[in-house]
């Protein structure tokens, strides 16, 4: 194992990981803030994928492609919050996760209806289909790309949440909503732009993983099966945990499915490893999220209360 | 992803009617019809309908009706699916069948009515082998067949040193050995990838250190599209030489279009294929569809035509439906070239190897090979059908 | 339940259900059509496994998202040990629900550490590695199954058939239906049920919550297993997808389109849930972008389910027992 191979597995697994916090950071504050378990956010991912996609296709920029994403997720982001989630912040959990799942299964089978079953396929921009020589290895310019904008996602959100009045609000919000709202706030409109940045952000997300990835129905699920993970590991409404844990998610499930299978064949016959290889490191981030919360419940790095 | 079955029923009040009178048949046609290979199964069953048509709404001269079934490529789903085709739509013949676990999964509940099942997209070995059935037939191929064919190619090629990538699933496991069956220089890696795994970035990067001379690699539908798609953005396309089968197909090639340039792929058949039914068909199929077919349009366009010769044959008799088909084969002018079920009831039929090429502003495939005549699957010596 | 509210709607209409689903097979087969036996036993068996689920959810508002592990232990208890030569369905019946209650024990004690959307997610997490667990057993199928060779046998009674899975299935609901009957109004059931109010009154009187829940996972846990060793036997095969994370969420579908924490609303809920499916089907192979509306809306407004749109009927007409309203579990 040579050195530059093992910098950039870890680019890999950064650029996951970056590309789950965008997911993350608005999920987890959602959650921390509202209380809300939206399991539709990988559809706010998908659509920002699919507006991405087709924008840039009709228009031929990728810059437009994206703005496309950021505009359909924040629209629809919206109505949903206006027309749905707005009201079920004050049932619990179980409402959340019905609504939501009722959600995912409406939004896939409408995309299905709109584009067809067919994946769709985006080209990487032009001034970024090249790569990066990384001593002798090459490396997608796209990816680094990706990781960019992940960067300045998080330090751009570090800085809204901590120098900002809305920042207050938000911070005082996910501590004591009713008296943030004694206080003569709008909490209700607080909520909903909350929630439409959140869904803006998994938009950008989509549309930044649609070049390297296909763009499909369903294709929000595993993703943000995985972005659950990443929040709880790091705390729920913790935005700098979301931004850690994603990072630690990304590396693990990215040197798990290159070093476990090696691992494994040092310790077994190579038939069971090659077996068991790819299956355990698709469990490591579970095992992982569940060691965590035996642990420590409240996460690895939990929003500061009181 | 989330649907239990999904039905279209296309006579659902006239079903019970139609199906007791001997002189109309009722095909039961299955295929993963949503989820990320639905392309695949739309295909099967544009394929197969295209061919109804052309035969006026009949096969064998009888008025036929058509139900389809989505199996989700699910198992479970399947075998709900195939056992509504045999209760309670009363099917004289099943086509498509989905993918081999799917296959399988329903592979008792077949074999128990002894309804004819004509597999279009899977030929797996148990199937092949010890397991063959009198009236279980593929359309298809024997799994190995098309990454034989590629390891026949790669060695005639002198390929010294292949790294070898394929899912984590029986598929993965046979088309890699497969290969490996008549390749006989080195194999610098095998490597088994998550089932539907979206980003290969972290196997891609493995791959380079590797240095390898070629690459083999099954990634059927989204995978695919996937695997292919990164792999060029990485640098390597034009790099690295890439083997590849259900991989870069008619399926996929119209999303990877430049992305696919320079793949070999191996199958048993490509649009480009030149002979007369082959014409005939790619022209047919492109003016109704607006696309050209796959291989997977090809199975389901000659598991029409086929049952068209044996419904003939059995004259109306369900019982003689099984012996008929298999005669039927050798007498089906496929569109794939020379066909016939061998002794298991499994193709024995040419593979060719087909590269993805540039041709002016457009991307095309053009045939550079032909590794196996009339192939024999090496399952079929432990089958114990006459 | 008190023989004297038989004759409320919320009591008798789920009875007079259950009692025309036990002529199906008969009558699908008096009319050669017996794949409505095979549709109405898979009802049956989600039926068992969300009431199964009920007993966590609805009793206990343990908000579980790994339901799906506990029937696809169950299945795979049948898939393995066919696979090895056992035929006895006492076997299967003992593997499936041992491993289901040690499963369920290891993860209720290390869930019910945790409460709310932890709670929810790490069930979910468990679910998930058991899922690619069962994949990465490429000896047993992996990824692509496998069949139920043998059929499990309990004496002369074989589950090979489709009638006598349905038979099983439909005793062994009224079976669970009567016990979650019986533990409702149970000093066990009522400590549940008041755990999920408040934790801290339940320790209070002397009863140690987190033990009472854990134990309630457990069975919740065991009852499932029992409704997977069934749908192996119905489909004479079992795959990992039993246990996608899919499942979990339809089981709560099911269990809230019902009524939860009450006796009849998961049967019931599982009843609606195919029936809606299989109507909808009939219409437009685009379904679910119907189907999925109509879970929102259960969300939004239907909170208490069939049931309790049935025991409003109750009140409509002088009942004899008070109104049995279940308020809705707060996690």
């Amino acid at each position: 194992m040579s050195l530059t191979l093992l910098v950039a597995q870890l680019l890999n697994g950064l650029q996951y990981g970056v590309l789950l916090f965008l997911l993350a950071a608005g999920l987890t504050l959602v959650f921390g803030v509202m209380s809300f378990v939206n399991l539709a956010h990988g559809s706010l991912y998908m659509i920002g994928a699919y507006a991405g996609a087709l924008a840039y296709g009709a228009s031929g920029s990728f810059a437009v492609g994206i703005l496309a994403a950021m505009a359909a997720a924040l629209a629809i982001g919206l109505v949903l919050e206006v027309t749905i989630v707005s009201r079920l912040y004050r049932r619990d959990h179980l409402d959340h996760v019905l609504a939501t799942f009722g959600l995912v299964m409406f939004f896939n089978e409408l995309v299905r209806i709109l584009w067809g079953p067919q994946p769709i396929f985006v080209q990487v921009p032009d001034v970024l289909s090249g790569t990066v020589d990384l001593f002798g290895f090459t490396y997608s310019s796209y990816r680094f790309a990706i990781i960019a904008v992940g960067l300045v996602v998080a330090v751009g959100s570090r800085l809204l949440i901590h120098k900002t009045r809305i920042g207050m609000l938000i911070r005082a919000g996910a501590q004591n909503p009713q008296l943030v709202s004694a206080l003569g706030v709008n909490i209700g409109l607080l909520n909903a732009l909350l929630f439409g940045v959140g869904a803006m952000l998994a938009g950008v997300a989509g549309a930044m993983a649609g070049p390297v990835l296909s763009v499909q129905s369903g294709m929000g699920e595993p993703v943000l099966i995985t972005t659950l993970v990443v929040i709880v590991i790091g705390g729920i409404g913790s935005v700098s945990g979301a931004f850690y844990a994603a990072l630690i998610v990304g590396v693990v499930d990215t040197l798990g499915r290159v070093f476990l299978p090696l691992i494994l064949r040092q310790l077994t016959e190579r038939s069971i490893a090659d077996a068991a290889g790819p299956a355990l490191a698709s469990m490591s981030v579970y095992v992982l999220m569940a060691a965590v919360l035996a642990l420590r419940p409240q996460g690895l790095f939990p929003a500061r209360r009181g | 992803m989330f649907q239990r079955a999904l039905v279209a029923t296309l006579y659902c009040a006239t079903l019970a009617a139609s199906a007791a009178t001997a002189s109309a048949a009722t095909i039961g046609l299955m295929a993963p019809l949503s989820g990320p290979q639905a392309l695949v199964g739309q295909d099967q069953v544009d394929g197969f309908l295209l061919a109804l048509e052309q035969h006026g709404g009949k096969l064998g001269g009888q008025p036929t009706t058509v139900v389809k079934e989505d199996d989700q490529l699910r198992p479970e789903i399947g075998q709900q699916a195939v056992r509504k085709l045999i209760d309670k739509d009363k099917a004289d013949a099943i086509v498509g069948l989905s993918f081999s676990n799917v296959l399988m999964g329903s592979l008792a509940r077949l074999t128990e009515s002894g309804v004819v099942a004509i597999a279009t997209n899977a030929g797996p070995s148990p199937l092949a082998g010890a397991q063959c059935k009198p009236n279980v037939f593929s359309m298809a191929w024997q799994n190995d067949g098309a990454a034989e064919a590629m390891g026949k190619f790669a060695q005639d090629r002198g390929l010294k040193r292949v790294y070898l990538m394929a899912p984590n699933y029986q598929a993965g496991k046979d088309m890699l050995a497969g290969f490996k069956r008549f390749y006989k220089g080195q194999v610098v890696d095998e490597v088994y990838t998550q089932v539907n795994q979206p980003d290969y970035s972290a196997e891609i990067a493995q791959l380079q250190a590797a240095r390898p001379d070629a690459l083999f690699v099954f990634y059927p539908g989204g995978m695919g599209i996937n695997f292919v798609k990164q792999l060029n953005q990485a640098g390597l396309s034009g790099k690295l030489p890439l083997y590849s089968v259900f991989t870069v197909d008619g399926t996929t090639l119209p999303s990877l279009r430049e992305a696919a340039v320079g793949v070999v792929s191996g199958g048993m058949y490509d649009a480009s294929l030149d002979n007369p039914e082959n014409r005939r068909f790619v022209a047919a199929f492109e003016a109704k569809y607006k696309r050209a077919p796959s291989l997977y349009a090809a199975t389901g366009y000659d598991a029409a035509n086929l049952l068209d010769i044996a419904l003939r044959k059995a004259g109306g008799d369900p019982k003689k439906l099984a012996v008929a088909v298999k005669a039927a084969g050798s007498e089906l002018r496929s569109v794939r070239g020379p066909f016939a079920f061998g002794r298991n009831n499994m193709p024995v039929q040419d593979y060719y190897a087909f590269e993805t090429a540039r041709d002016g502003g457009k991307v095309v495939t053009r045939l550079v090979g032909t590794p196996f005549k009339a192939h024999v699957d090496p399952y079929a010596a432990q089958c114990t059908l006459p | 339940m008190k023989t004297s509210s038989a004759f409320r709607p919320s009591t008798w209409i789920p009875l007079l259900l259950l009692g025309l689903l036990a002529i199906v097979p008969t009558v699908a087969s008096g009319f050669d059509q017996p794949y409505w036996t095979a549709f109405f036993a898979r009802i049956l068996i989600y039926a068992v496994a969300a009431s199964a689920l009920n007993l966590a959810l609805g009793y206990g508002g343990l908000v579980s998202f790994g339901h799906a592990l506990f029937l696809g232990i169950g299945a795979y208890a049948v898939g393995l040990c066919a696979f090895h030569g056992i035929g006895s369905g006492w076997l299967h019946l003992l593997v499936a629900v041992a491993a289901a209650a040690a499963a369920a024990l290891v993860i209720g004690a290390i869930s019910l550490r945790t409460s709310g959307m932890a709670f929810i997610m790490i069930t979910l997490a468990f679910a998930q590695m058991g899922y690619f667990l069962l994949v990465s057993l490429k000896h047993y199928g992996g990824d692509d199954g496998l069949s139920v060779g043998s059929t499990s046998r309990f004496g002369p009674f074989d589950l090979g058939s489709t009638s006598a899975v349905y038979y099983a299935a439909w005793l062994v609901l009224v079976a669970i239906l009567w016990s979650m009957a019986r533990v409702r109004v149970a000093p066990f059931g009522m400590a549940l049920r008041g755990a999920r109010q408040n934790v801290k009154r339940v320790d209070a009187i002397g009863l140690q919550a987190h033990h009472v829940r854990l134990v309630a996972f457990v069975l919740s846990g065991m009852a499932c297993a029992v409704a997977g060793v069934l749908l192996a036997n119905l489909n004479a095969f079992v795959s990992p997808s039993t246990l996608a994370w899919t499942v979990s969420g339809e089981l709560i579908v099911m269990v809230v389109l019902g009524g939860i924490g009450t006796v009849f609303g998961p049967f019931l809920g599982a009843l609606l849930f195919f029936v809606l499916e299989e109507v909808l089907k009939g219409f437009t192979e685009h379904w679910m972008a119907v189907f999925g509306p109509v879970v929102v809306l259960v969300a939004l407004f239907g909170r208490r389910g069939i049931a309790g749109w049935l025991e409003a009927l109750n009140r409509k007409r002088p009942s004899p027992g008070p109104p049995d309203i279940v308020a809705p579990g707060r996690a």
